[in-house]
């Protein structure tokens, strides 16, 4: 048995024989041709072929991705027209009398290097785009099919890498998992395979595809991103097990996924997801939630040695926007203190740092540290739709102050020329009952509140979430907990502003009912939960009397 | 000839998508289509070339259309810069 182990970008083990991906493509080389205008027909006949394969991809991403997935193929097919694309490859093969795949080959290079060069790395990741519709060019001369799927029980796919044409282009019912030894969990085929459902596990190295073989049976966990090659029989109980497990959570989703939140006397309401990572992405797509309710951003800080820069951050954001394919994702700034450590922030030891300069307060006192972050989210917005929600807010002077810095931080991106939309959502964590007592107040001036419960609980009830011995006085359902959530309820409505839910309590479907019928928009739980609240909403009936 | 002068305010810019569709639209015409910024010019029915443009959120473009729909062609860009870009 070898153990290889890659990250996981998608759910669930597969367990199989491996089936090894080459491209049929052989290596490129310059050949003199006696008659360049058959090079030329022959040329022709590729670029009709090409553009064929892209329709039929286009279709079929459509149909398992989405459009906002799919529309790449598109412009693939609008590139692969293009006239100044199609006459630099004829003028290579006329002038220096050669053939059409090194002619191909030059082009792509040349028009790759231009996007290369240009500043926006949205523009910069076209080069890729450039490179995979020639290959499927030089493919197309080569006239071979595109990748031979020559077996027929489904296998485990292994490859360096994918092109998102050739992740899209897998015959599903053909692939357990796939397994790519290069790629990152943020590249377009890790998000693809987030929406395909699809087991995957990438950037494994090449020392795996130096071990793996055809045939070779496997287990692949495509959460943990661990690899058994030719299991030991103990490996293969425990990986077929957590299987099983697997299998039973998708059944449940298979009858619940795509269907409403909606109450047996027609309410609706949102669920979301709460994530605290990339990865968990993946996860909320699969249990079918309509949007993140709640993004922590502190993994950008926790994972680092030093401030993450804007640019790191912007990319970070627009990962996660473009990977919910437009469904509503909420980040939340900063919310960090002493009792969180982080080196490099050099925050001094508190006494009571649940109470202390933690989150908004430290970001206020900061205020570089967290324009920084408002710049990242601001120029991420153009990527999908976006929320940003500020923790821990007490008071109007201080939202006052936030919103202040939002207007100087739009100001300074229009000065330097960098876009961001003008649909954002601003909105609050109430989370102190202060911000409960007089959401009133704070109402006028958001798009939203999100009752952030877990803190809410500890500041009204006096009792620190982290002592045991306070269990007992730690109500989660304490009446003056459950109070303050109504009365922002009303707060939120009476200035036609929504309002959700996003701590712990969201998931506690013995309360799903009480949370109704204050009028709650939106539910945001753990990835896992979201389809156990869904099932509980459907089966209420909010038009019954009340117990 | 006729000549119009376009601010991008789509906050994404002429990127990829909005580019093709551009270049689609001025295709449509039998007339030349050039878009201007900064000094460089290209043929808008080039894709690859106006997406190596870069143009972004706020730029100033100047369209010239010439040639015998000239007319029909330059309401037609107008018409798709306002509704997409």
């Amino acid at each position: 048995m070898l153990h290889f182990t890659g990250k996981g970008v998608c759910g669930n083990i597969a367990i199989g024989k491996i089936f090894v991906f080459k491209r049929q493509q052989a290596q490129v080389r310059r050949l003199s041709v006696a008659d360049p205008a058959a090079e030329l027909s022959r040329m022709e006949r590729a670029i009709a072929a090409a553009a064929a394969q892209l329709s039929v991809i286009y279709e079929k991403a459509l149909k398992e991705v989405g459009e906002t997935n799919a529309q790449i193929f598109e412009i693939h097919k609008m590139m692969l027209d293009d006239e100044d694309y199609n006459e630099s490859i004829r003028s290579i093969i006329e002038t220096q009398s050669v053939n059409a795949e090194y002619a191909v080959s030059v082009t792509a290079e040349r028009f790759a290097a231009m996007f290369s060069a240009m500043e926006d790395v949205y523009m910069q990741a076209r080069a890729a785009d450039v490179k995979d519709i020639s290959n499927r060019l030089i493919t197309c001369l080569s006239e071979h099919t595109e990748s031979g799927s020559d077996y027929n029980e489904p296998r485990i796919l292994c490859a360096d890498d994918l092109a998102p044409s050739e992740t899209v282009s897998l015959d599903k019912e053909k692939v357990l998992a796939f397994i790519t030894a290069q790629g990152t969990t943020n590249s377009h085929t890790a998000i693809l395979a987030r929406t395909m459902n699809i087991p995957a596990v990438i950037g494994v190295g090449d020392a795996f595809l130096t071990a793996v073989s055809d045939g070779v049976v496997a287990a692949v966990d495509g959460d943990s991103g661990e690899i058994f090659l030719d299991p030991d029989a103990d490996t293969l109980t425990s990986m077929e097990a957590k299987q099983q497990a697997d299998l039973e959570k998708r059944a449940l989703l298979k009858t619940l996924k795509g269907k409403e939140n909606i109450t047996l006397d027609g309410t609706r309401i949102e669920l979301f997801a709460n994530i605290g990572s990339i990865q968990d992405i993946g996860a909320a797509l699969v249990n079918d939630a309509g949007g993140i309710g709640l993004f922590r951003s502190e993994f950008l800080y926790l994972e680092n040695d030093d401030y993450p820069t804007e640019e790191q951050q912007c990319t970070a954001y627009q990962r996660v926007l473009e990977s919910m394919a437009g469904k509503k994702v909420i980040i939340r700034t900063l919310d960090i203190g002493a009792d969180k450590k982080v080196d490099y922030f050099r925050l001094e030891p508190e006494e009571n740092p649940a109470l202390g300069c933690r989150a908004i307060r430290l970001c206020l006192r900061r205020p570089a540290l967290f324009k920084t972050q408002l710049r990242a989210l601001f120029r991420a917005s153009v990527y999908g739709k976006l929320g940003i929600m500020f923790p821990m807010i007490t008071s109007v002077s201080e939202l006052q102050r936030i919103l202040a810095l939002c207007e100087e931080v739009k100001v300074e991106l229009r000065a330097a020329d960098l876009p961001f939309s003008n649909q954002i959502e601003i909105g609050i964590m109430i989370e102190t009952p202060a911000a409960a007592v007089i959401s009133d107040q704070l109402a006028p001036l958001v798009d939203f509140f999100s009752v952030g419960t877990n803190d809410l609980i500890q500041y009204t009830l006096a009792c620190d979430r982290q002592n045991p011995k306070l269990e007992v006085f730690c109500d989660p359902k304490h009446e003056a907990v459950l109070r303050l959530i109504a009365y922002t309820a009303k707060s939120a409505h009476s200035h036609n502003i929504w309002i959700g839910i996003c701590g712990e309590l969201a998931a506690d479907t013995s309360l799903t009912e009480t949370f109704l019928r204050m009028g709650i928009d939106e539910l945001s739980v753990s990835p896992a939960y979201v389809l156990k609240v869904r099932e509980t909403i459907r089966n209420l009936n909010l038009q019954s009397p009340d117990q | 000839m006729v000549t119009l002068q376009y601010t991008i305010k789509d906050p994404a810019g002429i990127h990829a998508r909005p580019a093709g569709l551009l270049s689609k639209t001025a295709k449509a015409f039998r007339s030349e289509v050039l878009i201007e910024k900064d000094g460089s010019t290209v043929n808008a029915s080039k894709l690859m070339m106006l997406m190596g443009m870069g143009i972004r959120c706020g730029d100033t473009i100047t369209i010239t259309v010439q040639g015998e729909d000239e007319s029909e062609a330059a309401e037609a860009i107008k018409a798709f810069l306002s509704e997409h870009l």
